[in-house]
């Protein structure tokens, strides 16, 4: 098997003095959409923000394109182009949608902004219209398109989502899991997110991930996951509650 | 109403130099939260430079064009002063984010002190003076016996005044690196994310802050001729105050801000006590903390969650 594009090894993080991540490991290969579920609280943010830098892991090693990023600052590791639509979007909300697009494409080459922004736009063309407009004014749904789009400007290698579909009413979930699905199949993007939405995820997603309580219980094909009886009952049932305790 | 018009030219060039310091102020508050105290003494020291440039120039070079030295007195005390404010970055506040909040402007105090203290102690206790740069002015018109004039020096600060907001606009909305700062303004974990390198953004808003400084600490030589070490402090108080005025944070309130603090000073001193002149400008600081404690053009502090 070739090296995987992410490769996660006994990763322990912390926020404050509590203790978010206990030892993760966890591979994605290029081309591949990973979806990592599990229930509130469970770390899954961390990790992401961990994968970026913010906060530094204190043990153990990630690795990204055959280089160790563990030390790097959040901005050296976004210049290897792994960009990140994080938790609550975090559009900037005093800047037009165009401006948070070119800081998207703060680490790409200037020359390739138009055609890319384009390539962006012709995905999303709810963001297309409201282009002018202040990135605070808009509808959740549209927030959550334009920090994907925002993340896509950087032309990334990996794009790690961190639950896209959180507070959207389900037609705009399903534009948005359409929009992932499109640019895996047709761009070969490698696609890691994290999900509440653990039904709508593990369908879309090659390979998922079960976290609890920082640390990684379960992997294995989205389809096989589905058909786990734990993952039925902790998330797919209404069942959160049994799964937190 | 000549006498009014005369105040109102004056108020303005004054107001010109703490709209440039206030902007200093409100620049750095906007980015990483904090009031830079040092702010004032960073004016004074770099109205020193400006003054040391002139008198190297018209002594060892003996250059007379005027043009030319103010324009070498410009860049030199722009250069550095804004070394200068980098290097205050660098040792004092940087070590210091993320540590508690009164850190940093404990730490802010201290450069302070240590700039007023170093030109004191670097260039003597008593006043500097130069002779008149610029000398002449326009008599715009003439009522009775009292004529109403507009002065070269204060066609010069305007005009400099003028051109330089209109360059740090067009930085601010218009570049990469004004929109990585604004960026750094609005979400300092996002733009970081995006791959803006947020402690060199931070740096830059601190030379971008000295450098607008200094134009204010050459004209204010080249206006009033004299500086002394303690002469950061009120000038940096007052700028502040501008900056409050115009909603800390907001840049075109900062502009705002110091033209009113400065028609405020010359219309009270023109109509009152000169005597109680700061007294006016800081009574303008305690009431809008009172009454409108975001300023003119400040938002409102709410975090929308």
């Amino acid at each position: 098997m070739s090296t995987p594009l992410l490769s996660v090894r006994g990763v322990k993080a912390y926020y404050g003095r509590v203790q978010a991540l206990k030892g993760v490991d966890l591979d994605i290969n290029d081309g591949e959409i990973v979806a990592l579920i599990g229930a509130n609280g469970a770390g899954k943010s961390t990790l992401m923000m961990t994968v970026c830098g913010d906060p530094r892991a204190r043990e153990g090693t990630i690795t990204f394109a055959g280089q160790d990023i563990t030390r790097l600052s959040t901005h050296q590791i976004a210049r290897l182009r792994l960009a990140q639509a994080p938790e609550g979007r975090r559009i900037f909300p005093r800047m037009t949608v165009l401006e948070n697009l070119q800081l998207g494409a703060t680490t790409a080459d200037p020359a390739g902004f138009e055609t890319n922004l384009e390539r962006v736009l012709a995905l999303f063309p709810r963001v297309a219209q409201r282009l002018h407009q202040r990135g605070g004014t808009l509808s959740g749904g549209e927030q959550q398109m334009l920090a994907i789009a925002r993340a896509l400007m950087s032309s990334p290698r990996l794009l790690l989502l961190d639950e896209p579909s959180l507070g959207l009413a389900p037609l705009i979930a399903r534009q948005i899991f359409d929009a992932i699905r499109t640019l895996n199949a047709q761009e070969g993007l490698t696609v890691f997110l994290v999900e509440q939405n653990a039904f709508h995820a593990l369908r879309l997603a090659h390979r998922g991930y079960v976290m609890v309580n920082g640390l990684i219980t379960l992997s294995g094909s989205g389809r096989e996951l589905l058909e786990r009886p734990e993952v039925k009952a902790a998330y797919l049932e209404g069942g959160r509650q049994r799964a937190a305790h | 109403m000549d006498y009014f018009v005369q105040q109102i030219i004056n108020g303005v060039t004054l107001g010109s130099i703490y709209g440039l310091i206030a902007i200093g102020y409100t620049m750095v508050f906007g980015i990483i939260g904090m009031v830079n105290f040092a702010h004032g003494d960073v004016f004074m020291t770099s109205a020193f430079i400006a003054l040391i440039t002139f008198l190297i120039l018209t002594t060892l070079f003996g250059i007379t064009s005027i043009a030319v030295s103010l324009f070498i007195m410009l860049i030199t005390a722009m250069l550095f002063t804004s070394l200068i404010n980098w290097a205050i970055e660098r040792i004092a506040y940087r070590p210091l984010r993320g540590s508690f909040r009164l850190a940093p402007l404990i730490s802010a105090i201290g450069m302070s002190i240590f700039l007023s203290n170093f030109v004191q102690v670097s260039q003597g206790p008593l006043n500097k003076s130069i002779p008149p740069i610029v000398q002449g002015e326009f008599v715009l018109f003439r009522h009775a016996s009292y004529p109403v004039t507009l002065s070269y020096k204060q066609v010069i600060i305007w005009g400099i005044t003028a051109v330089l907001l209109a360059a740090f606009w067009f930085l601010v909305a218009r570049t990469r690196l004004g929109r990585a700062q604004r960026a750094c303004e609005q979400d300092q974990k996002m733009a970081a994310l995006v791959g803006i390198d947020v402690d060199r953004t931070i740096a830059a808003t601190f030379v971008i802050a000295a450098a607008l400084a200094a134009v204010a600490g050459t004209m204010y030589v080249m206006y009033y001729g004299v500086v002394s070490f303690a002469d950061g402090f009120v000038p940096g108080v007052k700028a502040f105050t501008a900056a409050v005025l115009g909603g800390i944070g907001s840049l075109p309130g900062a502009v705002v801000g110091g033209l009113l603090i400065g028609l405020i000073e010359t219309l009270w001193s023109a109509y009152f006590s000169i005597d109680y002149k700061d007294v006016a400008a800081f009574s303008v600081l305690a009431i809008t903390l009172i009454f409108l404690p975001q300023g003119l053009f400040g938002r409102p502090d709410v975090e929308k969650v």
